[in-house]
């Protein structure tokens, strides 16, 4: 479609799914460029695993566009899945087989030649810290084996984009931190669009986050664009004692948004908690602390706050529910 | 059709390490021995004029009634229910290729557990040393009845687990179904209002349908192409309609 050598792994233009009148998915659009880790974030029912199955061609759109590796889904289904390694919600496991039978059953299915196969199950059971398991029954597997048994089947064949829903649900923290770093191994050589519904996980492993709630994507971009662009506002903290009566006055010559958004109450040795706030991106901080020595406070501690993905998202979440109204083209950014 | 064979292995595989299909095993050819060893009394009070085979395979629905639902019912239904039908229909596969390797694999282990009871006949041939009792025409003819028929009440069996992704209904379902054609042709055949002149092309109908009437032929050595047509294209139907109804519940889902 595009001009621009390289092409996208995956492009959703003005995506639709209406179930029996419920707006599913309703008309979003974004292109994930090869080797990118994008994570997909929303609350319960934000229409995540709609989309998802839409990529990998198992459900139908009605209507948009949808291609892997520059093949529409809707009239290539069968190269779209060649090239996808999907994982879906909860982890759907044939419970009576072994885990290297699984492997090769799928490997089989997935077209890997018979003669690589052997080599390619050992490979990912290594990657996945599968081998002490390889010969148990996926049913008598405790949840954490059974979720990597997941990732190791979507990860297999090699695909070049990787499409799991909710990975790291239901691991313990150990893991979560072996998930994350095998997902973190895959950047460059494979894109993969993982949800989640733990944010630090999306934040520490995800090259850009979309958040999508009520089938609509209301931000985009990297968790730091995210803070700026939703929060759009610094935070600050400083615990002073002395004059703080005068700290208001102050704040309006260092910088005109800046403001006090709360004080705390005074401890034992006389230092109060005071939380400022600025629409100014920069760091204003230094320039804080020297108004509030200058002016005889003594500062014991300043700090700028760090939201959390967290933060952006209850707010992404929480401006969209507010926009509900009558403008879909608002999200529309890219 | 590329992923047909690994498909049909794997459930064949699947089938053979499943503690079911040996329960199974044992009660059918248990039942079997029963009815068999049944006739052989019969036969041992009195000299009948029908080979013990005829009236063997004449019981042919008692197994077919009680097996197909057991060997189809899970292959679709537990598919959707743990929702293993997603992974295996975003890999390169196609639902046809699905429900083939399935419906395959069904129809073999039903061929493998009627195959065992060709052990019924040769201990009889064994130890009667009555060459009349083993007559080979109704033997022959009985198992080929078995055979062509299967496919139709396999793929029946296939469908009825399409529909549900309850097991136990899928497998009353299938009960159901195979009632309706197998006694409910009959009943139908034996109804006197479908004698009248206007109903005449109905009737023709049903007697084509005639699956016990199908069997007698069978056992007399009379092999119809009609017959074959019959259940062929029937198992072609069941199958078609397994493929629809797994992809319309995708799109319903």
């Amino acid at each position: 479609m595009s001009a621009i050598p390289p092409q996208p792994a995956i492009e959703v233009t003005h995506l639709v799914k209406a179930y029996a009148g419920v707006m599913a998915v309703n008309d979003i659009s974004f292109t994930v460029p090869k080797g990118e880790i994008i994570g997909f974030l929303g609350p319960n029912g934000a229409g995540k695993s709609t989309t998802m199955r839409i990529l990998t061609g198992y459900l139908p759109a009605t209507s948009g566009q949808v291609s892997i590796c520059g093949y529409p889904v809707a009239s290539e289904p069968d190269e779209v899945k060649k090239r996808i390694g999907y994982m879906p919600e909860n982890n759907p496991l044939p419970e009576e087989m072994r885990v290297s039978e699984y492997l090769y059953f799928r490997g089989r299915l997935k077209e890997i030649a018979r003669r690589k196969l052997g080599s390619r199950i050992d490979e990912v059971l290594e990657l996945c810290d599968l081998k002490r398991v390889r010969h148990k029954i996926i049913g008598k597997l405790s949840k954490g084996f059974r979720q990597r048994v997941g990732i190791a089947e979507s990860v297999l064949a090699e695909p070049p984009v990787i499409i799991m829903d909710e990975p790291t649900i239901g691991l313990d923290p150990h893991q979560i931190l072996i998930v994350r770093d095998l997902i973190a191994s895959l950047r460059g050589r494979m894109t993969v669009l993982i949800s989640s519904h733990i944010l630090p996980e999306i934040e520490m492993t995800c090259d850009r986050v979309l958040i999508i709630n009520q089938g609509r994507i209301v931000a985009q971009g990297s968790p730091a664009e995210l803070r700026k662009e939703v929060l759009g506002q610094s935070a600050y903290e400083i615990e002073a004692a002395g004059p703080i009566g005068a700290l208001p006055f102050l704040l309006g010559t260092i910088d005109p948004g800046l403001s006090v958004a709360g004080e705390g109450p005074v401890d034992a040795q006389g230092f109060r908690t005071i939380q400022l706030k600025t629409l100014n991106s920069e760091d204003v901080g230094e320039a804080v602390l020297r108004a509030c020595l200058s002016e005889g406070m003594r500062v014991r501690a300043l700090s700028r706050a760090n939201p959390t993905l967290e933060d952006v998202f209850l707010a992404a979440t929480r401006r969209s529910w507010d926009a509900v109204a009558e403008n879909p083209k608002a999200q529309e950014r890219s | 059709m590329k992923h047909f064979l690994t498909i049909f292995s794997h459930e064949v595989r699947m089938l053979l390490v499943s503690t079911n299909t040996y329960i199974a095993a044992v009660a059918f050819l248990s039942m079997m021995g029963f009815i068999f060893t049944g006739i052989l009394e019969d036969y041992s009070k009195a000299v009948l004029d029908v080979s013990p085979a005829s009236v063997f395979f004449q019981l042919y629905m008692l197994p077919v009634f009680f097996m197909v639902p057991l060997l189809t019912s899970k292959c679709l239904a537990e598919e959707r229910r743990l929702g293993t039908i997603e992974t295996l229909l975003t890999t390169p596969v196609t639902t046809a290729e699905v429900v083939l390797g399935k419906y395959a694999a069904a129809y073999l282990l039903y061929i493998a557990f009627w195959g065992s009871t060709c052990g019924l006949f040769y201990i009889l041939k064994r130890f009667s040393g009555d060459a009349h009792l083993i007559d080979p025409g109704p033997i022959i003819g009985g198992y080929l009845f078995v055979a062509v028929s299967g496919l139709l009440f396999i793929a029946i069996g296939v469908f009825a687990s399409s529909l549900s992704r309850n097991q136990s209904v899928a497998g009353i379902l299938s009960l159901t179904f195979l009632v309706g054609i197998i006694l409910g042709s009959r009943y139908l055949g034996s109804a006197s209002w479908l004698d009248r002149e206007a109903l005449a092309p109905l009737k023709d109908a049903v007697e084509y349908a005639q699956i016990s009437q199908h069997y007698q032929d069978f056992t007399r050595g009379v092999v119809d192409t009609r017959e074959l047509l019959f259940y062929l294209s029937g198992t072609v139907l069941a199958l078609i309609f397994s493929v629809l109804s797994v992809e319309a519940k995708l799109l319903h889902s």
